[in-house]
C-alpha cells in the first residue's frame, strides 16, 4: 500500500488499469475529460493492454463496450451531464442484457444554461434504466468504487452495469492523497472475467434482444429487478471483504456519522456530504445531536439501512442536489417511499446547476430543521424547500 | 454497522434466473421466432398465373424472405409471414400481383 496524491480522473485511471480492462471506449466531455486522456495514455505506453476505440457520439461508446462485454471483454467508459443523456437509450439495452460494464459518470449539470459544475440531475435522471449506482465522497472512494464496480457486477448472482458517480471538480479536478493498493493484490483480489454462457463471436449465430413476444419484454425487466434485489447482498459483502482487505473504514450502501445518539438525521450523497459532516460537528459542539446518513449508493436504493436509522430518530433532513420536477428530490422521494410515511421528512433542494454549498450552508439549514422541528412547526407531512440565500426571502 | 455481514446464499436462485434470462435474451434465427406475422397483412398479394412471366423480380424484392421461386416457375408466398407490404406488387413488370383487402 503506497499513498499517491490524484485528482479523482486520474483515480478512475488508475483503478481502471489496475482492474486491467479490455475495451476502453469514450467521448471526451468536460469534467470526464481526464479520465479518457489518462486511460489512452496508458494504452499508448502500454502500461494497460486494452482496446481504446474512439467514437464519434457516446451513444457509440456505449453500443461499442455493449458488443465487446457480450463477447466476453471487461469494459470501461466514462461521460457526463448532456452525453450521458446522449447515451440514454443504450443505457437501457446494457441494463436489460446485464452486461457487467462499468461507466463512470463525472456529475455535471444539465442546460440550459450552459454549466460544467456538478450538480446530480444527469446521475439521478437515469436511475430506472437498471445500472448499479454509486456515488462517491472521496478521491479514494472513487477509485474504491471503481474497483469494487467490476467485482459486483461481474459477479454471478449480479451480472449488472455499474455507474461510478464522482462530482465534477469537487473531485474529479481535486487532488487528495489515496492509499493505492499493490497491483499483485488487486489482481488477486479481481480475477479476470468470468465468462458468459453465451458469446458473441464470429461464427455463433444469434441475435440479442430481438423482437419477441410482449411477455418477453417484460421478463426482462423482471430478471433486472431480481439481479438489483441480489445486488445488494453483494455489494455489502464485496464492499465488506474490500474494506478489510485493502484497510478501509467505509463500506456497504450507507455511511453513517455520528448516528448513534443522533436525534436528527440528515441524509444526502456525493462531495458535499463532507461539508455536511463538518456542519454536524459544529452544530453538536452547540449541543444539536445531529447525525448523517451518506448514501454510498443510490440503485439499489438502501432502503432497509434507512428504514433502520430513519425510524430511530425524531426527524429526517433530506438534501437533494437533484429534483423530480412537479415532485421533489429525488433522494427524499425515495426515503419517503421507503420508509413509508412513518417518518417525519423535510426536504431541501440545494446546490443545483453547480452552486457551491460550504459546511456554514449545511449548518444554517440544519439548525433551522431542528428549530423548525422543536418549534412544532414542522408538521408529520413531507414537504420540499429550495435552498437559495442570495435571493431576498428564501 | 461494524465489519460484519451475513453470507446469503443466493447461488441457486441466480442460477435459475440466468438460465431463464438467456433463453429469453437471446434468439436463433428459425421461422416464426417472433410468431405469425402474417397476421399483421391487411392486404394479400394475389399472383395472377396466367400474366405472370416468371421472372423472379418480385422474389429478389421481398424484404421478409417469404416469397419461393425457381428460374422459370412461379412464385409461392408464403402467407404465413408475408406481412403485406405490396413491394412484390409495385415492381412486377407485368402487374400480375394484385393487392387484395384480406376477408375479400
Amino acid at each position: 500500500m503506497k499513498v499517491k496524491v490524484l485528482m479523482g480522473n486520474t483515480a478512475v485511471a488508475e483503478a481502471v488499469r489496475m482492474a486491467d480492462v479490455d475495451v476502453v471506449s469514450a467521448y471526451p466531455i468536460t469534467p470526464q475529460t481526464i479520465i479518457v486522456e489518462r486511460i489512452a495514455d496508458m494504452v499508448e505506453r502500454g502500461e494497460l493492454k486494452a482496446r481504446y476505440v474512439r467514437v464519434e457520439s457516446e451513444h457509440s461508446a456505449l453500443a461499442v463496450v455493449y458488443g465487446a462485454s457480450a463477447s466476453g471483454a471487461r469494459v470501461f467508459t466514462a461521460t457526463s451531464s448532456h452525453d450521458l443523456l446522449y447515451m440514454y437509450e443504450m443505457l437501457w439495452w446494457v441494463a436489460n442484457s446485464r452486461l457487467p460494464i462499468v461507466m463512470a459518470v463525472v456529475t455535471r449539470a444539465i442546460g440550459p444554461p450552459w454549466s460544467i459544475h456538478s450538480d446530480h440531475q444527469d446521475a439521478l435522471t437515469v436511475r430506472d434504466a437498471g445500472w448499479i449506482m454509486g456515488f462517491a465522497s472521496s478521491v479514494e472512494e472513487a477509485f474504491d468504487i471503481t474497483l469494487q464496480a467490476y467485482r459486483v457486477g461481474e459477479d454471478g448472482r449480479v451480472l449488472l452495469p455499474v455507474m461510478v458517480a464522482l462530482d465534477g471538480f469537487t473531485l474529479s479536478h481535486t487532488s487528495e492523497p489515496v492509499r493505492l493498493p499493490e497491483e499483485s493484490e488487486v489482481r488477486e483480489w479481481l480475477p479476470p472475467r468470468e465468462p458468459l454462457p453465451f458469446k458473441l463471436e464470429p461464427g455463433s449465430y444469434f441475435s440479442v434482444g430481438n423482437l419477441g413476444p410482449d411477455e418477453v419484454a417484460m421478463e426482462l425487466r423482471w430478471y433486472v429487478w431480481r439481479a438489483m434485489e441480489r445486488a445488494k447482498h453483494v455489494m455489502r459483502e464485496v464492499s465488506v471483504d474490500y474494506a478489510r482487505r485493502f484497510d478501509r473504514s467505509t463500506h456497504s450502501l450507507v455511511e453513517e456519522f455520528k448516528t448513534g445518539d443522533a436525534r436528527y438525521l440528515v441524509v444526502l450523497a456525493g462531495a458535499w456530504s463532507g461539508d455536511a459532516m463538518e456542519a454536524a460537528d459544529m452544530l453538536r459542539d452547540e449541543g444539536y445531536p445531529v447525525g448523517v446518513a451518506r448514501l454510498r449508493y443510490i440503485r439499489p436504493f438502501p432502503a432497509e439501512e434507512l428504514r433502520e436509522l430513519a425510524t430511530s430518530v425524531r426527524a429526517v433532513l433530506v438534501i437533494d442536489r437533484a429534483v423530480s420536477m412537479g415532485h421533489m428530490g429525488v433522494i427524499a422521494g425515495d426515503l419517503v417511499a421507503a420508509t413509508r410515511g412513518k417518518v417525519v421528512v423535510k426536504n431541501i433542494i440545494a446546490g443545483l446547476g453547480g452552486v457551491d454549498m460550504g459546511p456554514e450552508d449545511f449548518k444554517s439549514i440544519v439548525k433551522g430543521f431542528v428549530e423548525e422541528y422543536e418549534s412544532g412547526a414542522l408538521d408529520s407531512w413531507f414537504y420540499a424547500e429550495w435552498y437559495m440565500p442570495w435571493v431576498r426571502g428564501r | 454497522m461494524g465489519l460484519v455481514y451475513e453470507p446469503v446464499d443466493l447461488e441457486r436462485e441466480a442460477f435459475e434466473d440466468l438460465r431463464g434470462f438467456i433463453e429469453k435474451l437471446l434468439s436463433k434465427p428459425a421461422p416464426g421466432s417472433a410468431g405469425r406475422t402474417g397476421a399483421w397483412r391487411l392486404y394479400r398479394p394475389a399472383v395472377d398465373a396466367g400474366r405472370c412471366i416468371k421472372c423472379g423480380i418480385c422474389w429478389l424484392y421481398c424484404p421478409d424472405d417469404v416469397i419461393s421461386w425457381a428460374p422459370k416457375g412461379l412464385p409461392i408466398i408464403d402467407y404465413s409471414y408475408c406481412k403485406g407490404c405490396g413491394i412484390c406488387s409495385s415492381v412486377c413488370p407485368v402487374k400480375a400481383i394484385d393487392m387484395v383487402l384480406e376477408g375479400e
